[in-house]
């Protein structure tokens, strides 16, 4: 076991760097610097090999849905939408939505690309049909 | 044989209290829990004044067992408030053992009220929304729910049928318990044309929302002995926890109940083939099948074939949710405390019509947060210990 390099937790937390960089139109996940593992969300220790220090990379965008469901509501409230989980290609698996597509569409196994678009006031990861 | 654990027969339910079970209106969820923890005292044939530990959780206290323990007049030696969401209970039964065992407290409450039916709250809570899922409106729980069996459905044919069956179960067994909220006749049909939520589970693969409070007073087996009722001994228990939000959850298809089945019964030393009766915490229809494959009562993936065939129904072969569950008989946000106290009924064989025919052994599974806490725990009348 190494001794604990303290320089990992120096700057601004992966939190905030991910954040800005959905701000700046980038899609950003972790890879851990001893398992390679990827992660999302973003954390502070790799919780695969349990402590590895994590570095920034750029997601490929590339994913595939795992499940998906779709919300009912009435149309007056805003009409039914999808809520999806996505497998990255890296591995870690999101909460998204698939846009582009009606809900009813959205079917697991389906290829989906990563498009980062507002919710609300702030941007947030989406997905679209390859 | 191994080495017999230390828990493993060490502490018993020696009184169980039900208040206010589907529509409390005028009540306040402490008037509830109140009302449940003097019918357990009475039950047990003791007193608040014997009362040295407390156990108990909400939806609604940020400091659940102090406001409990005040409400009450308790000055407990033990406080134990620790947030599993539903699955609390359960947990706080080994909790509860372990304290009794090493004799930090003699007499545990365990107890929950909630007017979460006629009160002004429903089923919201103070749980935050995780932060990477809040932007794409999660309507929770249910949703996360949803995502895990349409996921199933996915990967083993799992139908919408299989899920209504559950609840048509749930009902029949309801029908049979004079206490339970939701009695009148259902059937897959009516469970399928149901409203659609969150596709696939309609409002009938959803649990209540009722009011409703329940207490369970543990003691050493020692003391049990000396009081008036049946002691129900507790056999085993474990806790597992391998995520809190959806997103987070490994594989959903199989939940941390796969872990905790398999040491809860290393504790108690038997396997499910022991089982007369199960208690599943049935927040939605998926639970009941994905808990039945993780605890080890048929295959990954068969959980569906099992409950057509009528198993778990009154009259099939593993009675699941006597007392008409989650889905039928009761559910005030946290569904934990009922599962021990139905499963103290029928090890006491006063569970009037619906009693399972010679139950010696049950399981009570708690489920919490969005398929997140899970916890096992058997209880077995004294010719198990």
């Amino acid at each position: 076991m190494n001794a604990l390099d303290e320089r990992q937790f120096a700057g601004p937390g992966p939190e905030q760097v991910f954040r800005a960089g959905l701000t700046d139109g980038k899609f950003l996940i972790q890879r851990c610097t001893v398992c390679a593992a990827h992660v999302f969300y973003p954390r502070a220790l790799c919780p695969a090999c349990k402590g590895g220090p994590l570095e920034c990379v750029e997601a490929s965008g590339a994913g595939e849905v795992y499940s998906s469901t779709i919300i009912r509501q009435p149309a007056d409230k805003g009409g039914d939408y999808n809520l999806a989980m996505v497998t990255l290609a890296e591995g870690p698996r999101l909460m998204t939505q698939v846009v582009g597509i009606a809900p009813q569409d959205v079917r697991i196994g389906m290829s989906v690309r990563a498009t980062i678009r507002k919710a609300g006031e702030a941007p947030a990861i989406f997905f679209e049909p390859v | 044989m191994s080495k017999t654990h230390p828990l493993r027969g060490s502490a018993a339910i020696v009184g169980t209290g039900l208040a206010g079970l589907g529509e409390a209106p005028g009540r306040t969820h402490l008037e509830l829990l109140a009302e449940a923890t003097a019918k357990a005292l009475d039950d047990a044939g003791l007193t608040l004044g014997d009362v040295d530990g407390l156990f108990t959780a909400n939806l609604v206290n940020f400091f659940p067992s102090l406001t409990v323990g005040e409400y009450l007049g308790l000055r407990p030696k033990i406080a134990e408030a620790t947030n599993l969401g539903g699955a609390s209970f359960v947990d706080y039964a080994i909790k509860a053992a372990m304290a009794i065992q090493a004799g930090l407290c003699d007499v545990a409450l365990i107890c929950y009220g909630s007017n979460s039916r006629t009160g002004a709250g429903k089923h919201t809570s103070g749980a935050e929304l995780p932060p990477h899922e809040a932007a794409y409106k999660p309507r929770f729980p249910v949703a996360a729910y949803a995502l895990a069996a349409a996921r199933h459905m996915h990967e083993y044919g799992t139908t919408r049928e299989d899920l209504a069956r559950v609840a048509v179960a749930a009902r029949q067994w309801a029908q049979l318990n004079p206490l339970a909220y939701r009695r009148e006749p259902t059937s897959v049909e009516e469970v399928l044309a149901a409203r659609m939520v969150c596709d696939p589970l309609t409002t009938r693969d959803c649990c209540l929302v009722t009011d409703g409070a329940g207490a369970v007073i543990m003691v050493s087996a020692r003391r049990a002995r000396d009081l008036k009722g049946k002691p129900v001994y507790f056999l085993g228990g474990a806790a597992a926890q391998w995520h809190r939000q959806i997103s987070a959850m490994p594989d959903f298809t199989t939940t941390a109940a796969a872990e905790s089945g398999p040491r809860a019964f290393a504790m108690a030393g038997l396997s499910p083939a022991d089982v007369d009766v199960l208690q599943l915490y049935d927040a939605f229809t998926i639970n009941v099948l994905m808990f039945l494959e993780d605890l080890g009562f048929c295959p990954k993936g068969e959980a569906g074939r099992f409950v057509a065939s009528g198993a778990i129904a009154p009259g099939g072969s593993l009675p699941v949710n006597t007392n008409g569950g989650g889905l039928s008989c009761v559910h005030p946000g946290m569904y934990g405390v009922f599962t021990m106290i139905e499963a103290a009924e029928q090890l006491r064989g006063t569970a009037g019509d619906r009693q399972v025919t010679g139950a010696e052994i049950a399981l009570c599974h708690g489920n919490g947060g969005t398929l997140s806490s899970q916890v096992t725990a058997l209880f077995g009348t004294a010719s198990t210990v």
